[in-house]
């Protein structure tokens, strides 16, 4: 009896310990608004400069928040079919490829689970080479070359439809569901596409989220692809157009409009197409999070 | 074409094995779904992960555009005059030089800092407050490097940027940060810490995450204090995370990105903001050089596995399990 009134206490204390906090805790906390500030604090200069009027950017006045308030930027750049273009075109390739990477790595991944499969060992070479050993810029560059794939939309899909490190992740997570569920079913006479499309997948909408997301990213951000394979502008991705237009590359819009010749103007539109083009994906993260964060973890512990 | 006859020689070589005809056929009845699957991804690894192999005996021949590879006559000195030319090259050197001096620095000041952050989240008290804090962490990794380098830009410029615009106004100089090659490294830098810190730690808190609690009970009741909590228990549970990831960094020393370093490049900057990668774009693709950049680039690759070969032996000697 006086025992167990002295463990109840001694875990009280703890719990009460571990709410106190002290001067380290504080410090911590403190550390940690400083790093999320210097992470966000560029951004909303950025959105500040992108709503601001052209006087106040040319005389350096503006920093978190606008002035001379006026959606101009934004205005125009919604209005010019080429940012419009672009935007769709990178929608569009996107979508596909995340799409068909998602099916590739599943069909690559699910095969290399059973310790059954004759060969699985020389597949695993196959693809473990691959991740240490590149052939190189230009043997690729030649590559798409003798396929056809320059200046084909092909070619920005295709080449980067498979990652080994996220086939390796979705394997793991797998690896993760018991093995007595397939068994079940092989007994019930399923078949092996059966199984992946109707156990396997449905139990894996963690990981195809998260690869889904890593895909896309790679995909929407991606911009040497297109700049070493294409040169016709109409299938530039959105970050190759961004890229030329940052760095007056054909000096595109800069002049052709009246009053686009000061350079605050064009800052502010600058900063409205890097807006325009981070926004969907600052949209589309945070909501996969926790996804992730798991995958990631999966990949970590199972590799 | 090639999808027969690679499925042709999957099933020759079952028959290899030592089971009979029957066994064969029965073995391939049950599991052909499998080798259905695997079709695709393989024909993939095939043509675009091992046919540009092929291409590499360029970097020993002498390019020419009508001739079919195999057809190419080699190159002179015994076929290494591409890398004899690269290495009498001085913009190769400078190249090297550049990728060797950003990946060091890369690794030296942005190796240990996910590992902080992560060992600081740890300790934050705030469940909702950590969530926050990750949430924003995260966020630069979502960003390309085109619009890094473009916030860069507008916050480093030096009449309108922001940094420049504060330093103006407590009385400094206006330093050019993206326009002079010593401050330019130094801003190439620090602004990919600040793109990769927050994504880079999630492999740490996973790691810390897979820790057993009970340690940090017992050392609780052993009286540990907070420091001692996370050197003697936390450091040593991640300490393989930390081996293997490190192990693939020295291995990736020579390798270069292309997009982080030719977003952020700009003329003024050339002589340290040139690395190999983008060098073999320009000369390459761009000069049409190809068995020379395919020659720096074969070197580069067979540098960075004698390199993962090097760091993961030395691991090895050192108690830790390595990558392999």
């Amino acid at each position: 009896m006086a025992d167990s009134k002295i463990k109840v206490k001694t875990i009280n204390e703890k719990v009460r310990s571990r709410h106190r906090f002290k001067l380290s805790d504080y410090l911590i906390i403190f550390v940690c608004i400083l790093i999320t500030l210097v992470c966000v604090l560029p951004l909303i200069n950025l959105l500040a400069k992108s709503l601001s009027g052209s006087d106040y950017l040319v005389k350096g006045e503006v920093y978190l928040i606008p002035k001379g308030f006026t959606t101009f930027a934004y205005k125009t750049v919604l209005s010019d079919k080429k940012y419009i273009w672009a935007f769709w075109w990178t929608v569009i390739l996107t979508v596909v490829g995340t799409l068909l990477s998602l099916f590739m790595t599943a069909c690559c991944a699910y095969p290399l689970i059973y310790p059954k499969l004759k060969g699985r060992g020389v597949f695993n070479i196959i693809i473990t080479i691959t991740m240490f050993f590149n052939a190189g810029t230009i043997p690729n560059y030649l590559l798409m070359k003798s396929i056809g794939f320059l200046d084909n939309p092909l070619s920005l899909i295709i080449p980067s439809c498979l990652s080994v490190f996220n086939m390796i992740i979705m394997r793991s997570f797998f690896y993760q569901i018991p093995d007595s569920l397939r068994e079940a079913a092989e007994i019930d006479g399923a078949g092996f596409i059966r199984i992946l499309t109707t156990i396997y997948l449905p139990l894996s909408k963690p990981v195809i989220a998260t690869l889904a997301l890593f895909y896309a990213v790679g995909r929407w951000n991606g911009y040497s692809d297109a700049l070493m394979y294409i040169k016709e502008s109409k299938y530039y991705p959105l970050q190759l157009l961004l890229y030329n237009v940052i760095n007056n590359i054909n000096n595109v819009e800069v002049s052709t409009q009246e009053g686009f010749s000061t350079p605050g103007l064009s800052n502010s539109l600058k900063a409205a197409i890097v807006m325009f083009t981070t926004i969907p994906i600052l949209c589309v993260y945070p909501w996969l999070q926790k996804y992730f964060i798991h995958s990631v973890m999966v990949g970590a512990v199972k590799e | 074409m090639a999808a027969a006859s690679k499925k042709k020689k999957k099933k020759e070589k079952i028959e290899k094995r030592p089971f009979s005809k029957e066994e064969a056929i029965r073995y391939l009845k049950r599991y052909w779904q499998l080798y259905l699957l695997l079709l695709l991804p393989m024909v993939y690894f095939l043509i675009f992960k091992y046919v540009p192999m092929v291409y590499i005996q360029i970097a020993f021949k002498k390019y020419s555009l009508v001739q079919n590879v195999w057809k190419m006559p080699w190159a002179d000195n015994h076929g290494f005059q591409y890398f004899i030319q690269a290495f009498h090259d001085r913009d190769f050197w400078f190249a090297l030089r550049n990728t060797v001096v950003l990946n060091l620095l890369d690794l030296i000041i942005g190796f240990p800092i996910p590992i902080f952050f992560a060992i600081m989240l740890n300790e934050l008290r705030l469940p909702r407050f950590k969530k926050v804090v990750q949430t924003i962490a995260y966020m630069p990794h979502f960003l390309s490097w085109v619009i890094v380098a473009s916030i860069a830009l507008q916050l480093f410029t030096p009449s309108t940027g922001l940094v420049n615009v504060l330093i103006q106004k407590m009385g400094g100089q206006s330093i050019p940060f993206l326009n002079d090659p010593k401050h330019w490294v130094f801003t190439y830098i620090l602004v990919g810490i600040w793109q990769s810190f927050g994504w880079n730690s999630i492999i740490y808190l996973a790691a810390i995450a897979g820790i057993n609690n009970e340690l940090y009970e017992a050392a609780e009741v052993d009286g540990a204090g907070r420091w001692a909590k996370i050197w003697h228990i936390t450091l040593p549970g991640i300490r393989s995370t930390i081996v293997v990831l490190l192990i693939m960094n020295l291995g990736n020393i020579i390798g270069s990105s292309f997009d982080r370093p030719f977003a952020f490049q700009n003329n003024t900057v050339m002589s340290w903001a040139n690395v190999l990668s983008t060098y073999v774009y320009t000369n390459g693709i761009k000069g049409l050089k190809f068995s020379l950049t395919t020659a720096i680039g074969l070197f580069q690759s067979v540098v960075g596995v004698i390199f993962l070969l090097i760091s993961n032996r030395v691991a090895r000697k050192f108690g830790e399990r390595g990558i392999w």
